[in-house]
């Protein structure tokens, strides 16, 4: 069992189960079936997984999935991104 | 793409699903045709709520037929739909607040509602958050059958029971147009192809008036911009749906332990603009700091806007058009979804030819050439 969203105990297989059961072909849909993104991180972590799992399922790719926001929500350090050797 | 249908839907909110479920149930062939996905618009920004404590009657009736329905839902389209019947406590603020509340509540008896007059004392028994002297209440009305449902959840309901009965929906697909011949709606024109149809049913909620325009109609219908707001979830602290006719504040603990409410936007005005405000996030966040003051302590997750379908008696146009086969099911003005049930129940009578179990000829819209009576117990 993969946990994708961890704030509303979503797994990849619930994921999997709304795209092929219910038809789910964006993020909006899972977030109305599933409550994906809708907890406390409000989506920092599972939204670019679901997204990817979408991509992979639809066949649409990341850019016609992601929603329109932008990232960072919260600060965070150049050092902890840009890392120590570029990569 | 079907060619050829009985009903073509144009909207997959509450009601146009609904109403697909309540018309395939009945042997016709649907199509519900919805440009974004099911519930994009007022049905997926809603409050959640559902009330029967209404100061009009065809509104009062619509909701309480509404949940004895709804109180059945889950079972009969076989899928949860959240529903918690924990009352809704209505704020009673002056003198003027308390002669409109005892009319309203002894028509509401009068239909079989168990809705009372409660003291302060009182509200703080059933929701011992709340603090009357910030909420400037006097009193309250409170109906323990009020309640809310999950409306992502109620939707998708009735839409996959709907589909199980042979209904199409077409998420993603955009009515182009409609045709009219000698005086009767003859076909749909999508972005994905024509459908041959009798009846088309304009369930497009603040759209509905571009919809209306294809076949000629003008709509009295504005779209108002409305804002809402959800908390960190928590521990279950009250049951009931808390609102203000005269603050406009509206706000629940919903299954999850989230706080969701709403209130008028500061900065409110018509038109489809859709960016949240910061003026509506401090007033919002006040309002709930004197309502109940815990609530100071908890934290806002998001806030989003929606819009509501607004008529100009904040009641619902519903029924036949001069066009012949074209059905409005629109102008829900901000409860769309509480009646849903129910109106989809008397439309799907009214196309197949059955007797209504209720009228609803004054909810059409040759009542704007008369005089109205205006639904006053609105929120949000």
């Amino acid at each position: 069992m993969k946990i994708v969203c961890r704030c509303e105990d979503i797994t990849e297989e619930d994921i999997i189960n709304a795209i092929e059961e219910y038809g789910c072909t964006t993020l909006a849909e899972l977030k109305q079936l599933l409550r994906l993104g809708m907890g406390h991180c409000q989506g920092r972590t599972c939204l670019i997984l679901a997204a990817k799992i979408l991509a992979r399922k639809t066949g649409k790719s990341l850019e016609e999935i992601l929603p329109s926001f932008r990232p960072p929500a919260v600060s965070v350090e150049i050092g902890l991104i840009g890392g120590e050797n570029g990569e | 793409m079907e060619s050829k249908a009985d009903v073509v839907i144009v909207g997959a909110g509450i009601n146009g699903c609904a109403l697909a479920y309540e018309l395939a149930r009945r042997g016709k062939k649907v199509v519900v045709v919805e440009k974004n996905y099911i519930a994009y618009g007022a049905t997926g920004r809603c409050g959640a709520g559902i009330r029967q404590q209404w100061a009009t009657k065809e509104n009062a009736l619509l909701a309480k037929r509404s949940v004895e329905i709804f109180e059945g839902l889950s079972d009969e389209l076989g899928y949860d739909i959240g529903l918690r019947q924990g009352g809704y406590l209505i704020a009673i603020h002056d003198e003027e607040g308390m002669r409109q509340a005892k009319k309203n509540v002894e028509m509401q008896k009068s239909i079989g509602l168990p809705v009372r007059i409660i003291s302060q004392e009182e509200i703080k028994e059933i929701a011992p958050i709340l603090n009357p002297e910030g909420m400037e209440a006097i009193a309250a009305t409170f109906c323990p059958t009020d309640g809310h449902a999950n409306p992502f959840k109620t939707t998708y309901a009735y839409a996959m029971a709907a589909e199980k009965l042979g209904a199409k929906i077409y998420k993603f697909t955009e009515v182009k147009d409609i045709k009219v011949k000698n005086g009767r709606v003859e076909k749909v024109v999508t972005s994905k192809g024509e459908i041959e149809t009798k009846y088309v049913v304009n369930s497009a909620g603040a759209w509905s008036k571009k919809i209306a325009k294809m076949v000629g109609i003008e709509m009295p219908n504005k779209p108002i911009r409305k804002e809402a707001l959800v908390t960190e979830p928590f521990k279950r602290i009250f049951d009931c749906m808390v609102i203000s006719f005269k603050h406009g504040i509206y706000f629940s603990q919903q299954d999850e332990g989230q706080i969701l409410g709403g209130i008028p936007s500061p900065e409110e005005k018509i038109g489809y603009y859709t960016q949240p405000t910061f003026s509506f996030l401090k007033h919002m966040a006040y309002m709930l700091g004197k309502y109940a003051p815990p609530l100071k302590h908890v934290s806002i997750l998001r806030q989003w806007t929606g819009f509501y379908d607004v008529t100009p008696d904040a009641l619902p146009i519903l029924g036949e058009t001069s066009i012949e086969g074209f059905i409005q099911c629109n102008g829900f003005s901000g409860h769309g979804f509480m009646i849903a049930p129910m109106t989809a129940r008397l439309l799907a009578q009214l196309i197949c030819g059955e007797k209504l179990e209720m009228p609803i000829d004054r909810l059409s819209m040759e009542r704007f050439k008369g005089e109205i009576t205006e639904e006053r117990a609105v929120v949000g």
